[in-house]
């Protein structure tokens, strides 16, 4: 669409929340205009369970709002607009224009009309059987299907007339910041920012907490992280990421226990930090990346035991995803040409030949108490943090 | 203190060059094609860098063409004789740098010929192999001069006369990116019609090298435009990164002779340092080697751990492969030269340069010792 006089958004589960949808509904209102500010000046308004949002100043890159605008959680369709007087020449003129400009040309259409201003003279379906017999006589090649059109000419008739033809699938979810805080463990790997962004679709706001293991892992992989976190942050909004200094927690499993259960207890002590970190944070849960029996550590037995270390609900949104359908997420939102950069892991000397895939807790506390010293170190860890404030570049 | 010891990736640059360059940047920023003055200004210049390492190696100025870097030259190089030419084969080493096996991985694709000579267990290519397969159609030789791995140094003079007893037609290419200034040669010795330089490796700017064509040898371009450097590479000269190769050239020339005997003492020093404390080693680069580059695999390493855990003492080397558990980055020229494929996951090569000192040296030794053994125990449990 080469000319867009305005954006209508759709929201839907909000417009179900009873006493509460004020609040949804100024958030969102909020998200949207923190997130179109650098573009320019628009007008955000909301009236009928629908926001307006129209550009205030010539010039502005409508269509690169509609890309900021398709990354908010809680708008379900977004409507470019195009308007015009309320008069129907004009209005055939603008709904052929808008049919003219559909990127692939569609075969059959229908009509519909919502008419807010009752003083305009003819009723709903009056309009559409009129709109719809003329553009039949402007357009040759088009036919009309009411059951299952190509597309859907809508006019609405309120201070002005206005036109569109395509709705584009928004996000959906609900807007940031209305449902709580959680922390993801951000591995740099391809699921953890998929989950993040999944559990941020539910108007979560996300922390981060990544693991690095300097010099086992090289600062391109903490990079990464943050190049990731950034990417989630195209729909996240701000991300507040820690980097915990992790080498020397490491050291002390190789050194104390049994080099199978390395990564058991290498996670359950991640679990840890996280809570830890998450509690001082104010995050109410934390959201990993796993999914049943990807690898070892992810078998329902290896589940439980990693669960078992905290007291704090976990969200694991990726559960019951294959690998391909996680990779098709990452890369809807952009995350998958950065998660298969090959920094991560090079630290294979803590990954055992063979680890544990079915632990009992029991022998994986057991082996645990060997690490005596282990809440110093978890708390020089937690001390030693890095914390980087990431936000998407516009 | 900070120990630099990866020259053969890239060299901290002359403070005098920077200067140079920035002075020039500032108030000679005419374009050397302009008509006025500025103009014949900053022409001055590119004429002024090109007599300066035309000088290094004996060269006439007419004969150097400055490029991107390293890569264009070898580019320009092979991609230029083979546009100006009708015969279909070419020969090079298993050992070239990317910039070249990959250029010939396009020809050979395009349906050339390509041989690639196999090398010995100390780097250096078979010359029965080259005689056997040099051939009446064979366009091109590029052989580099000094590997960047290992610091083999290749016998291109000896080469160059083999070639051209065989065919006198088929042009000779040398690779110098890393043996300028490190190794002495000049045009005269060196029987090669085609020679690629970088001037990042010798204390120069990036992004700027030089590509030497001996007179009468025929070069096709591989870029096009306006006309600059002769047509054979177009495009509006950046003066002050030619400018400041040049200078480089010119300082890095000079102090060569008294470089190379103090690195090569350093090299000496370290590899014996280490040698004489660390067991399970293999030291992959061969004796009579450039005096900068010292490869050396460990034992039960990771090369990676180690590179990121001297790293942390700002030391800083290059590691013989890239993380195993993803690539299958293990070094080719290792692989060529026969070194175990365990041994390459724990190679680290040490490039030194005219700024090293023997303080950074001993304190490398010192770190290699302490962090090795450190890895070796965490990696043996």
């Amino acid at each position: 669409m080469d000319k867009i006089d305005l954006i209508l958004l759709k929201y839907g589960e909000i417009a179900l929340k009873g006493l509460n949808k004020p609040l949804f509904e100024r958030k969102l209102e909020n998200n949207i205009k923190s997130r179109l500010e650098s573009l320019g000046r628009f007008s955000v308004r909301r009236a009928q369970s629908t926001i307006y949002v129209k550009p205030l100043e010539e010039g502005i890159d409508m269509l690169e709002a509609i890309e900021r605008l398709k990354k908010i959680f809680g708008i379900v369709n977004i409507c470019p607009v195009r308007k015009c007087e309320k008069d129907m020449d004009a209005i055939l003129k603008t709904a052929v224009d808008c049919i003219n400009s559909e990127p692939v040309p569609k075969k059959t259409f229908k009509v519909e009309a919502r008419r807010e201003d009752k003083k305009f003279p003819l009723n709903s379906p009056q309009l559409c059987a009129k709109l719809g017999g003329q553009i039949l006589a402007s357009i040759p090649d088009l036919k009309v299907d009411v059951h299952n059109p190509g597309m859907t000419v809508m006019v609405e008739i309120r201070d002005e007339a206005y036109v569109y033809t395509s709705k584009i699938k928004g996000a959906g979810g609900m807007p940031i910041g209305t449902n709580g805080k959680a922390s993801i463990l951000l591995s740099g790997g391809i699921d953890s920012p998929v989950a993040g962004y999944m559990i941020a679709k539910r108007g979560v706001e996300i922390e981060a907490v990544h693991f690095h293991s300097h010099p086992y892992t090289s600062d391109r992989a903490k990079e990464k992280v943050i190049d990731l976190a950034k990417i989630m942050s195209e729909y996240c909004g701000k991300i507040k990421l820690h980097i915990v200094p992790f080498t020397d927690i490491q050291l002390e499993i190789i050194d104390k226990c049994p080099k199978n259960f390395l990564t058991i207890i290498m996670r359950r002590i991640m679990m840890r930090i996280a809570e830890k970190i998450s509690v001082r944070e104010g995050s109410q849960a934390l959201i990993t990346g796993e999914s049943i029996g990807q690898v070892a550590s992810q078998t329902m037995e290896s589940l439980a035991v990693t669960n078992s270390a905290v007291d704090m609900p976990v969200f694991r949104p990726l559960i019951g995803m294959d690998k391909e359908e996680i990779v098709e997420i990452s890369k809807k939102i952009g995350a998958f040409e950065t998660s298969i950069l090959p920094y991560e892991d090079c630290c294979t000397i803590f990954v055992p030949k063979h680890p544990k895939t079915k632990p009992n807790l029991k022998e994986i506390e057991d082996a645990e108490t060997a690490l005596v010293n282990i809440d110093e170190l978890i708390d020089r860890a937690i001390e030693d943090t890095e914390v980087q404030c990431v936000m998407r570049n516009s | 203190m900070e120990v630099y010891l990866d020259n053969s990736a890239t060299t901290r640059p002359y403070e005098e060059s920077v200067k140079y360059m920035s002075d020039i940047m500032l108030n000679e920023y005419g374009n050397p094609s302009s008509l006025h003055r500025r103009g014949i200004e900053a022409e001055k210049l590119i004429k002024r860098a090109k007599e300066s390492i035309a000088a290094t190696i004996k060269a006439k100025s007419s004969e150097i063409f400055f490029t991107s870097g390293g890569t264009e030259s070898d580019n320009l190089a092979v991609m230029g004789v083979c546009g100006a030419s009708r015969g279909k084969h070419i020969i090079s080493t298993k050992i070239e740098h990317p910039a070249m096996l990959n250029t010939l991985e396009h020809l050979h694709s395009m349906g050339y010929k390509v041989d690639l000579l196999p090398v010995d267990k100390n780097g250096r290519v078979s010359l029965s192999a080259l005689e056997r397969l040099m051939r009446k159609d064979t366009v091109l030789v590029s052989i580099m001069h000094v590997n960047n791995e290992i610091g083999t140094i290749e016998p291109v003079e000896e080469i160059g006369r083999i070639i051209k007893q065989i065919n006198k037609a088929t042009l000779f290419h040398v690779d110098a990116v890393q043996s300028y200034c490190k190794v002495p040669f000049n045009v005269n010795t060196l029987k090669a019609d085609l020679i690629s330089f970088s001037s990042h490796k010798i204390h120069g700017p990036k992004g700027v090298g030089a590509l030497y064509v001996r007179t009468g040898a025929r070069l096709a371009p591989i870029l096009f435009g306006g006309g600059q450097q002769n047509n054979l590479r177009p495009g509006t000269e950046n003066v002050a990164g030619f400018a400041g190769f040049g200078m480089s050239a010119e300082i890095c020339h000079r102090n060569m002779a008294e470089s190379i005997e103090r690195i090569s003492t350093f090299k000496e020093r370290l590899k014996n340092g280490i040698a004489a404390n660390v067991s399970d080693i293999v030291i992959n680069t061969p004796e009579n080697s450039a005096p900068h580059i010292l490869n050396i695999s460990f034992g039960g390493i990771k090369s990676e751990v180690l590179l990121h855990s001297l790293e942390s003492e700002e030391i800083y080397v290059s590691s013989g492969s890239a993380c195993s558990s993803h690539k299958g980055g293990s070094s080719y020229v290792l692989t060529a030269i026969g070194v175990d494929k365990k041994l390459i996951d724990g190679s680290i090569r040490f490039s030194l340069s005219e700024f090293t000192t023997i303080e950074e040296i001993d304190k490398t030794i010192e770190a290699v010792i302490r962090n090795v053994e450190k890895i070796r125990l965490i990696m043996r449990k």
